[in-house]
């Protein structure tokens, strides 16, 4: 789960972490109220979307001259302006992709004057199995550029769940960053604090850039990305308010109901397969042979018959689907399950699209009889070659 | 011959009342008598579990080590709900079993942070979790792969995904090949086995005559086992092999089911995998319908 920044930078405050004060709106009403609270006479607006590159991004309804999504205002009144001229409109940045993403709330937070921007975030690392600080002096910018163009300047420390942030970690980061002065002492409380939040919080990625030295000589946290682990989501009640579904696809909500693995996508035809290898496997195959995937869908391991229904309710809802395709090798799972699950799903909504059926495994002969006898226009087929050509032809041919 | 788990294996079931450990242990015993000694259950030690399928009976213990203590019992399954699968390993660790495989889907990825820490200082191996298990043809199956598509042969099968698991051991049956040992290291970021400990005994074992080795999208574990197995053919050990990535067309930035399968920071795609896995001498199958062909291919020459 992903949250907002002012979420995540109100989450590390409660950790003590030095963030600036700032309010979140939802309405431009709320814009000059927001502002008087604050210190000023630096103000930096702030729209708040689950993308990064909000700096560099452009509101499609405002023309290509237009300020991004992050701007800086000097007096109340271009706060109050610009949260009028930011909020409801759509904001396109290099990770939104083209569609974009309405902005519906903004941050409102005080300025800051900064002497230079560092880098630095916690994850997960898989090669050591251990959580990572990943820091470097180039902070502000495309960390992915840096990592590309000059990946010496990138350190990664990694933390020993036994014995947590150490001195030594500290000193590590705090040569690989240049600090001094005030932002060395600074930085032997944030560290620590920042582990402490990740691992107390269960989060996946936490990333601060900037991480700002200021021209005081203290070190700030500028921008604030945070995601949780959905695995832990049951430890965790307290999270569960930050969550915004007006950031999810409305379908992948719906199946995140039934706890089906669902990535919407932009092709045509509609996938339903067991097993998340075997469901990445088939919309290869769907491109390999010329077509695009509308979704990934995994129904798990041990779908019933009502999750197989719900599973195929939500593909046939997508109105760019024009032709699906299941492909099942089961296992634990049956396939008369898979089979009945189907015909119970087309018996509800109805099936205006080509439906080629690859199952294997389990039960397979019970299934397949299932679905000869059901009287439905299903295209049965042998494996996953002869599925993936099948459904890509009746697509095309109907079109 | 095989690799981790033969006629000798004798297996523990931690979750065994539950009705995924009760069905798969129902399972088990009726794969040519895989070796299930008994289950464990905090609070139900002393009272005995009995199959639906034939009324076979096991013992229930309260703890793991009193488990191994009663049935010699040298590995254990896992089918514990996830907040408690962490608890569930390091209890089989402390108790020293030497081969612990956890099926468990979705346990938290700082858990397995902290079972990882423990399994280095430990005698035990983990394979798993969110892994389907391994399986030795006719002679033991711990977790849900379904025996009936297996066959006893020559190929050593290693995967991250549960359901290609069983295409490539499908097709190796068809293809006439069989398997020595299929193992699902699991789709979790964090696990106990990587790649290379498998191929490490692959290549030593005398009955596996080629490998078959499936990776996914994430990670940088398919690069990992790449370059080892150009240092060992290096050493002159080196057996013919056939592979397959799934995730060619996954967006970058979006988990693909498995908690481990996402493109992140530019890294982890398919292709560079495929790059890597060829590189190092395996033909890597375009199609997941032609894994078992792809290797009957290499092995013809």
């Amino acid at each position: 789960m992903n949250i907002h920044e002012h979420q995540a930078k109100e989450l590390l405050k409660s950790y003590g972490a030095p963030v600036a004060a700032g309010v979140a709106i939802f309405s431009a009403d709320e814009a000059e109220a927001a502002a008087r609270q604050l210190p000023g006479p630096l103000y930096v607006v702030k729209s708040q979307i689950h993308a990064g590159g909000r700096g560099k991004g452009k509101f499609r309804e405002l023309g290509p001259d237009a300020k991004g999504g992050v701007r800086l205002a000097k007096t109340i009144d271009e706060v109050v302006a610009f949260s009028k001229e930011m909020l409801g409109n759509t904001l396109v940045t290099k990770q939104t992709g083209d569609a974009g993403k309405q902005v519906n709330r903004l941050y409102i937070e005080d300025g800051a004057d900064i002497a230079r921007e560092l880098y630095c975030s916690l994850l997960v690392d898989r090669s050591t199995g251990r959580v990572s600080f990943v820091v470097s002096t180039e902070g502000g910018m495309d960390i992915e550029a840096v990592a590309h163009d000059t990946p010496e300047k990138i350190i990664a420390v990694d933390i020993d769940p036994t014995t947590g942030v150490t001195e030594a970690n500290v000193s590590e980061i705090v040569t690989a960053l240049k600090l001094d002065g005030d932002a060395k002492a600074d930085a032997a409380k944030l560290f620590p604090i920042l582990y402490k939040a990740f691992t107390e919080t269960d989060m996946s990625l936490l990333e601060v850039n900037p991480l700002i030295v200021m021209t005081d000589g203290h070190l700030r946290v500028l921008d604030a990305k945070v995601s949780f682990d959905n695995n832990a989501a049951f430890r965790h009640e307290e999270l569960k308010t930050l969550r915004d579904l007006s950031e999810e696809d409305a379908k992948e909500i719906e199946a995140s109901k039934f706890d089906l693995a669902y990535v919407a996508l932009d092709g045509n035809i509609g996938c339903m397969v067991n097993g998340a290898g075997l469901a990445m496997s088939t919309m290869d195959i769907i491109k390999f042979y010329g077509a695009e995937p509308a979704n990934f869908l995994d129904v798990g391991g041990g779908a019933s018959k009502e999750k197989v229904t719900a599973a195929f309710k939500i593909i046939t809802a997508d109105p760019a689907v024009k032709g699906i395709l299941v492909n099942i090798f089961g296992g634990i799972m049956r396939c008369d399950v898979i089979a009945e699950g189907v015909i119970a799903a087309v018996k509800e909504v109805g099936l205006q699209v080509p439906l080629v059926v690859r199952l294997e495994g389990t039960n397979v002969k019970e299934g397949k009889a299932i679905l000869d006898q059901s009287g439905l226009n299903v295209i049965s087929a042998d494996d996953l070659d002869d599925a993936a050509q099948k459904i890509v032809t009746a697509v095309k041919s109907a079109a | 011959m095989s690799i981790l788990v033969n006629k000798d294996t004798k297996v523990l079931v931690q979750g065994l009342t539950g009705k995924t450990g009760t069905f798969h242990t129902e399972q088990a015993l009726a794969y040519y008598g895989t070796k299930m000694v008994g289950g464990t259950h905090p609070k139900k030690g002393g009272e005995s579990w009995s199959s639906g399928v034939d009324g076979t009976q096991l013992p229930i213990f309260t703890t793991v080590a009193e488990g191994k203590e009663r049935t010699g019992a040298n590995a254990s399954v896992i089918y514990v709900p996830p907040p408690g699968a962490a608890a569930a390993i390091e209890e089989a660790i402390d108790a020293e079993i030497p081969l612990i495989v956890c099926i468990t889907e979705g346990v938290p990825v700082l858990d397995m942070v902290r079972v990882k820490a423990k399994l280095a200082k430990s005698k035990s191996r983990l394979i798993g979790p969110n892994c389907p298990g391994v399986l030795t043809p006719e002679e033991c199956k711990i977790g849900i792969m379904p025996g009936s598509i297996f066959s006893k042969g020559s190929v050593g099968i290693v995967s991250r995904s549960g359901t290609l698991t069983y295409e490539a051991v499908f097709q190796t049956t068809n293809e006439g090949l069989g398997q020595t040992t299929a193992v699902g290291i699991g789709g979790d970021p964090v696990k106990g086995t990587e790649f290379i400990d498998m191929l490490e005994m692959f290549l030593a074992d005398e009955a596996t005559k080629s490998i078959i080795m499936i990776g996914e999208i994430g990670g940088s574990a398919e690069e990992e086992a790449a370059q080892f197995l150009i240092d060992e053919a290096k050493k002159g050990r080196k057996k013919p092999m056939a592979g397959f990535i799934a995730g060619l067309t996954a967006p970058a930035g979006r988990t693909m089911g498995h908690a481990g399968a996402v493109i992140s920071g530019g890294k982890g795609g398919a292709e560079d995998k495929i790059a890597a896995m060829e590189a190092a001498g395996i033909r890597v199958s375009k199609s997941p319908a032609r894994i078992g062909r792809t290797l009957a291919e290499v092995l013809k020459g």
